[in-house]
C-alpha cells in the first residue's frame, strides 16, 4: 500500500538523522548522509508520483502511536501526493546538492542530523489526518528548521533571526492549534473526518478563517506576518535556505488549503476577498522590499513573499468562485495556484543554490560585492540565468504559465455577483501585473549585479567554479523549469486530481489538444503553447545568426570598453545594486517606505566628495512589530525583581497566589 | 490547400513586418525632417544604416560574456515572433493561437529582460544607467498594458488577439468609455515601450538623456544592426497593435481571398504612414521629459488603464 510505503521512507528518514548524530563528525559522513537522503527523497518523489496519478479513493492508515486514545491517523489523498511530490523534490535537490555543498559546513554535526528530519517532518505534515498528528508534523517541521537556522550560531544576525522565527511560529501553531479546537467543537473530535462532517456556524468559520491565515500564513510568509521570514530563510546553510523558501512555505500553503477548501466546509464569498487581499499586498511588497534589499539571499526570500501572495490571490478567486457556484472557475483558479507552487519550489530551490554556490566560491553575500561571475562560475550562471528568467514570470519558462493562468481565471471574475469582489479583483490584477513586472526588474538586477560586470571586490575576483554535485543539482533544476515551461499541459493534467479531490471538479483536459497547446477553458477564450514559441524564438535567432554568417561574415576583435569615450578602470563606477534599484525608490519608497534622500554637497572649491544619504522606513516592522516588542521588553525588565526575592516573599506569593485563585474558583461557581 | 495559404500568409506576414519597419522609421524620420524644414535622410536610409552596419567588424569589450553576443540574436527574435502575431493585412494568422496577447506582451518583456542583462554585462557606468531605466519605465509600462488587455479581453470574451480584432471589426462594438480609456492609455504604453519622445529620445547624443541608447552603447557591428533593426520592429509592432485593434478596417478576416489580403495590405501601408505622420507631428510639439517625470506619465497610463477595465467589471451585467 502506497500510503504504508510512504511512512516508511518518513521513518527511513527519522532513522537516517539518528545515524547522523552518530557518523556526521566523519569526512565522509556528510557525503554519505546526504546520498542516503537523496535516495529516499527519490523513493518518496516516485512512491508521491504514483499516488497522484493513480486513480481511486483516499488510503488511511492508523498508527498506534501518540495519544493513547486517538492513535494517529494517515490519509493520502490526491492533493496530500501533489504537495508530497512537491516536498520531496525539493528534498531530492537539497540532498543532491547538499553532498558537495555540505563540506562547507563548519561544523557539520549541527547541520546533519536535523536536515533528514526536516525532510521527514514536512513530509508528515500532509499525510496528517487528525489534529493532533498535525500538529505534531507541522511542530516538528518548524523546531527541525529552527535548528538549522541557527546552525550557524556566532552571528549577531543569526541569533536574532532564530529568536524571531521561534517566536513568530510558536504564535503560528498556537494559531493553529484554537482552529482545530473550534473546528473539532465542544464533542472534541479531533479526527479530519469528523470535522469534515461537522458544520460550523458562520462566525466559528470566520474565527477557524482568521487563525488558519494567521497560522498557515505566517509560515507562508504573507504579509504582514513575515517578518521572520527574510531573516531567517538566509542565515540556514543554502540548501536548507533553499528547502525554507522553496518547500516548507508550500506546506504551510497545503495547511490552508486543507483547512479552509476542506475541513471547514462551503466557502462565504468575503473570505475571497481577505485571502486575496493579503495575497495582493504580499506580492507587491515583498517584491519592492526584494528590490531595494541588498544580501544576495534576502532578496531571493523576499522574492518568496510575493510568490507566496500569487499564489494566495490564485487561492482567494478559487474560494470566490466557489461561494458563487462557479465551479469550472474555481478550478482554473486553483490550478494556477497549484501549479505555482510546484514552479516557484522549483525556481526558488535553484536560485537559493545558485546563492549558495556564489557565497561558496566568493565567501560573500553582499551584492555590492559581486560582479562578473558569469566568467568565472559559467555553469553556476547558466543555471542561474534560468532561474532568473523563470522567476520574473517571462516566457518559456514555467512560472509565466502559472501567472499567465491566473490572468485567465481573473478574467472571469466579472460574472462574479457581489460588488466587494467585483471592485477588488481588477485592483488585485493590477496589482499582480505590477509585482510580476518588478520582479523582472529585481532578477535583472540580481543577475546583473552579481553575475556580469567587472568584480567589485578581490573576492568576487578570486571566485571559482562550484563542484559537480551542486551544479548538476542547479542544471536539473533549470531543466524541469524549462520543460514545465514548454510543455505546462503533462503538469496541468496532472493536477486535475488534486483539484478534483478538494472542488469536485477539474479543468478540461490539455493534452487532447493539438501541439500540446493549453486552453483553460475554450480555446476561443486564449490559448498558449510554450513549445511552439520556444521552438519559432529558437528558429528565428538560429535562422537571423546563419543568414548574417553566410552574407555578412565580418571578423571580432577585442577592445577596450568605448564607455562614450571615457573608460574607467575602476569597477568602482559601475552601477550599484542599491543604484539600480533607485528609480523604483523614487516612485514607490516615499509612500509605502517614507524614504528621503538628502544629499550634502561641500561648498564650492572644497575637495570633500559628497554624500548622498537614503532613509527609509519598514512601516510595518515599526508600526506592528516593534510597539509588541517594546512591551514584552518593558513587562520583562518589570518582572526582572521577581528574580531576586527571598524565600520568605516567595512563600507569601505563592500563598497569596492560591488563595486569589481559590477565591476565583468560589466566586465561579 | 487550405493550410499552405495559410503558411504563406504567416510566413508573408513574418517577412512583411522585418521587412516594413526599417521604412516605417525612415518615413517617420523624414516626415520629421519635413517639419522642421530640413530635406532630412532619403526613406531608404535605415537599409543603408542596416548594411552598412553589417558590413563592419565587431569590436566587442574586452570583459563581454557569451550573454552580450547572443543577446542581440535572443532580443531580435523575440521581438520578432511577437510582431508576427500581430495582424498587420490579415486577422487569420496560422500561429496566433499560439501566444495570445498577455504572451505577446510577455514575449517583449523577455526581449527586455535580455537586452537590460546585455546593458550591464560590460560593466560600464552608461550601460548600468540605461538598464536601470529601461527596466523601470517597463516596470510601470507592463502593468499598464495588461491593465489594456484586460479591458479588450473582458469586451471581446478572449485574450486572443486574432479574435479581439474580429471583434473590433464587427458590429458588437460600439462607442465605449472603455475603449477611449484603452486607446489613450495604450497611446502613452506604445510611445514609452517603443522609446520615443517624451519618453526617451532615440536621436540624442546627450548622454544623460539616454534610455535606449545607452543600454546599447557597447554594440558594434551586426550586433547593432540587430538591435537597431528591434528597435524598428518594437515601434512597428506597437503602430500595428494599435491599427488592428482601434482601426480595425480593411484587415482581411480568416479564410477570404488574395485580394483582401492585397487590400488588406494596401490600407496597412496607409495605417502605418498615417501613424508615423501623427506620431512625427506629436514629437515636434512636445519636450522630451525629465526621466524622473516618466513614472507620472506611465502612472497616468496605468491609471487610465485600470479605469477602463474597472468599469467593465462593475457594468458587467449577469
Amino acid at each position: 500500500m502506497l500510503i504504508g510505503s510512504l511512512l516508511l521512507g518518513i521513518g527511513a528518514l527519522l532513522g537516517l538523522s539518528v545515524l547522523a548524530l552518530l557518523v556526521g563528525g566523519r569526512h565522509w559522513g556528510t557525503p554519505l548522509i546526504y546520498a542516503a537522503g537523496l535516495a529516499l527523497s527519490l523513493g518518496l518523489l516516485a512512491l508521491a508520483g504514483a499516488a497522484l496519478l493513480r486513480d481511486g479513493p483516499a488510503q488511511t492508515l492508523v498508527l498506534p502511536l501518540g495519544l493513547p486514545w486517538i492513535g494517529m491517523h494517515f490519509r493520502l489523498d490526491a492533493l496530500a501526493a501533489f504537495f508530497l511530490v512537491v516536498v520531496n523534490l525539493g528534498g531530492a535537490g537539497a540532498c543532491l546538492y547538499g553532498i558537495g555543498y555540505g563540506r562547507h559546513a563548519a561544523e557539520p554535526l549541527r547541520v546533519l542530523p536535523f536536515v533528514p528530519a526536516f525532510l521527514a517532518g514536512m513530509n508528515l505534515v500532509p499525510l496528517a489526518d487528525d489534529a493532533f498528528t498535525f500538529l505534531v508534523a507541522w511542530e516538528f517541521m518548524s523546531l527541525a528548521s529552527w535548528v538549522l537556522v541557527v546552525a550557524e550560531h556566532r552571528g549577531a544576525d543569526n541569533v536574532e533571526a532564530g529568536y524571531i522565527y521561534l517566536a513568530m511560529a510558536a504564535l503560528g501553531t498556537f494559531a493553529l492549534l484554537l482552529a482545530f479546537g473550534l473546528l473539532a467543537g465542544p464533542a472534541g473530535g479531533y479526527a479530519f473526518a469528523s470535522m469534515r462532517a461537522a458544520h460550523v456556524t458562520p462566525l466559528v468559520a470566520a474565527a477557524v478563517l482568521g487563525l488558519v491565515l494567521f497560522g498557515a500564513g505566517a509560515k507562508a510568509g504573507l504579509v504582514p506576518l513575515h517578518v521572520w521570514l527574510p531573516r531567517a530563510h538566509p542565515v540556514a546553510p543554502s540548501h536548507v535556505s533553499a528547502l525554507m523558501s522553496g518547500v516548507m512555505t508550500k506546506v504551510a500553503i497545503y495547511a490552508v488549503i486543507r483547512i479552509v477548501f476542506d475541513l471547514l466546509g462551503p466557502p462565504v464569498w468575503w473570505w475571497g476577498i481577505v485571502v486575496m487581499g493579503f495575497g495582493g499586498a504580499s506580492a507587491l511588497m515583498g517584491i519592492l522590499y526584494a528590490l531595494f534589499e541588498t544580501d544576495l539571499k534576502r532578496v531571493l526570500a523576499y522574492s518568496t513573499i510575493e510568490n507566496v501572495g500569487f499564489v494566495f490571490v490564485g487561492l482567494g478567486l478559487a474560494l470566490a468562485f466557489r461561494a458563487d457556484g462557479m465551479a469550472a472557475a474555481a478550478a482554473l483558479a486553483l490550478t494556477a495556484a497549484l501549479l505555482h507552487v510546484l514552479n516557484h519550489a522549483l525556481l526558488k530551490s535553484l536560485l537559493f543554490y545558485g546563492a549558495g554556490a556564489v557565497l561558496g566560491a566568493s565567501g560573500i553575500r553582499d551584492m555590492e560585492r559581486m560582479g562578473g561571475l558569469i566568467h568565472r562560475m559559467p555553469v553556476t550562471a547558466v543555471a542561474v540565468l534560468g532561474g532568473a528568467i523563470g522567476l520574473s514570470a517571462l516566457p518559456p519558462f514555467n512560472a509565466f504559465v502559472s501567472e499567465w493562468l491566473t490572468f485567465q481565471a481573473i478574467l472571469l471574475s466579472p460574472a462574479l455577483p457581489q460588488w466587494g469582489l467585483k471592485l477588488l479583483v481588477p485592483a488585485v490584477g493590477a496589482l499582480l501585473a505590477l509585482a510580476a513586472a518588478l520582479a523582472a526588474t529585481c532578477f535583472v538586477r540580481l543577475y546583473g549585479i552579481v553575475f556580469l560586470g567587472r568584480p567589485r571586490s578581490d573576492a568576487a575576483a578570486g571566485a571559482h567554479e562550484t563542484d559537480p554535485f551542486s551544479a548538476a543539482a542547479m542544471l536539473i533544476f533549470a531543466g524541469l523549469a524549462l520543460l514545465l515551461g514548454v510543455v505546462p499541459g503533462f503538469a496541468l493534467d496532472a493536477l486535475g486530481a488534486p483539484v478534483a479531490a478538494v472542488l469536485g471538479v477539474h479543468m478540461p483536459a490539455e493534452l487532447r489538444l493539438p501541439w500540446l497547446s493549453i486552453a483553460p477553458l475554450a480555446a476561443s477564450r486564449g490559448t498558449y503553447n510554450g513549445l511552439l514559441v520556444c521552438l519559432f524564438i529558437a528558429g528565428s535567432a538560429a535562422l537571423v545568426a546563419a543568414a548574417i554568417r553566410l552574407f555578412a561574415p565580418r571578423r571580432t576583435t577585442r577592445g577596450p570598453a568605448w564607455d562614450c569615450g571615457f573608460p574607467d578602470p575602476s569597477p568602482a563606477l559601475q552601477y550599484s545594486a542599491a543604484g539600480f534599484a533607485e528609480p523604483i525608490r523614487r516612485v514607490f519608497g516615499p509612500t509605502l517606505f517614507r524614504s528621503r534622500t538628502s544629499v550634502r554637497m561641500p561648498p564650492p572649491g572644497e575637495t570633500r566628495p559628497a554624500r548622498l544619504v537614503v532613509h527609509s522606513h519598514d512601516l510595518i516592522w515599526e508600526t506592528l512589530y516593534a510597539p509588541v516588542a517594546g512591551l514584552v521588553a518593558a513587562a520583562s525588565t518589570r518582572l526582572n525583581v521577581m528574580q531576586f526575592l527571598t524565600i520568605r516573599r516567595y512563600l507569601s506569593l505563592v500563598f497569596a497566589v492560591l488563595v486569589i485563585l481559590l477565591l476565583v474558583l468560589a466566586l465561579w461557581r | 490547400m487550405a493550410l499552405i495559404r495559410d503558411v504563406a500568409a504567416q510566413g508573408a506576414q513574418m517577412l512583411l513586418v522585418v521587412g516594413a519597419a526599417p521604412l516605417a522609421t525612415g518615413f517617420l524620420r523624414k516626415c520629421k525632417a519635413r517639419l522642421t524644414r530640413r530635406r532630412g535622410a532619403p526613406v531608404l536610409q535605415p537599409y543603408r544604416d542596416l548594411l552598412r552596419l553589417l558590413r563592419k567588424d565587431v569590436v566587442l569589450a574586452e570583459n563581454a560574456s557569451w550573454l552580450f553576443r547572443a543577446a542581440p540574436y535572443l532580443v531580435f527574435a523575440a521581438t520578432w515572433v511577437a510582431a508576427a502575431l500581430v495582424p498587420t493585412f490579415g486577422s487569420g494568422l496560422l500561429f496566433s493561437w499560439s501566444a495570445d496577447l498577455i504572451a505577446i506582451v510577455a514575449l517583449l518583456g523577455s526581449a527586455r529582460f535580455f537586452l537590460a542583462l546585455a546593458g550591464m554585462d560590460v560593466g560600464t557606468a552608461f550601460g548600468g544607467i540605461g538598464a536601470s531605466r529601461e527596466m523601470m519605465i517597463g516596470s510601470l509600462a507592463e502593468p499598464a498594458m495588461l491593465m489594456i488587455i484586460f479591458s479588450l479581453a473582458l469586451l471581446a470574451g478572449s485574450t486572443q488577439l486574432s479574435l479581439i480584432a474580429a471583434y473590433m471589426q464587427s458590429s458588437a462594438v460600439g462607442l465605449r468609455v472603455t475603449l477611449g480609456l484603452a486607446l489613450a492609455a495604450l497611446l502613452m504604453v506604445a510611445i514609452a515601450e517603443s522609446g520615443r519622445i517624451p519618453v526617451d529620445n532615440p536621436a540624442t547624443h546627450l548622454e544623460l538623456t539616454m534610455v535606449h541608447e545607452a543600454m546599447v552603447l557597447e554594440y558594434s557591428g551586426r550586433h547593432l544592426a540587430l538591435i537597431e533593426l528591434t528597435a524598428w520592429l518594437k515601434l512597428l509592432l506597437y503602430l500595428s497593435l494599435i491599427a488592428c485593434v482601434f482601426v480595425p478596417w480593411g484587415v482581411a478576416p480568416p479564410g477570404s481571398g488574395l485580394l483582401a489580403h492585397v487590400a488588406g495590405a494596401g490600407l496597412y501601408a496607409g495605417k502605418i504612414a498615417l501613424a508615423c505622420a501623427l506620431l512625427a507631428v506629436f514629437e515636434m510639439t512636445i519636450a522630451k521629459m525629465r526621466v524622473f517625470r516618466v513614472p507620472n506619465f506611465l502612472g497616468a497610463a496605468l491609471m487610465l488603464g485600470f479605469l477602463g477595465a474597472m468599469l467593465l467589471f462593475v457594468s458587467r451585467i449577469i
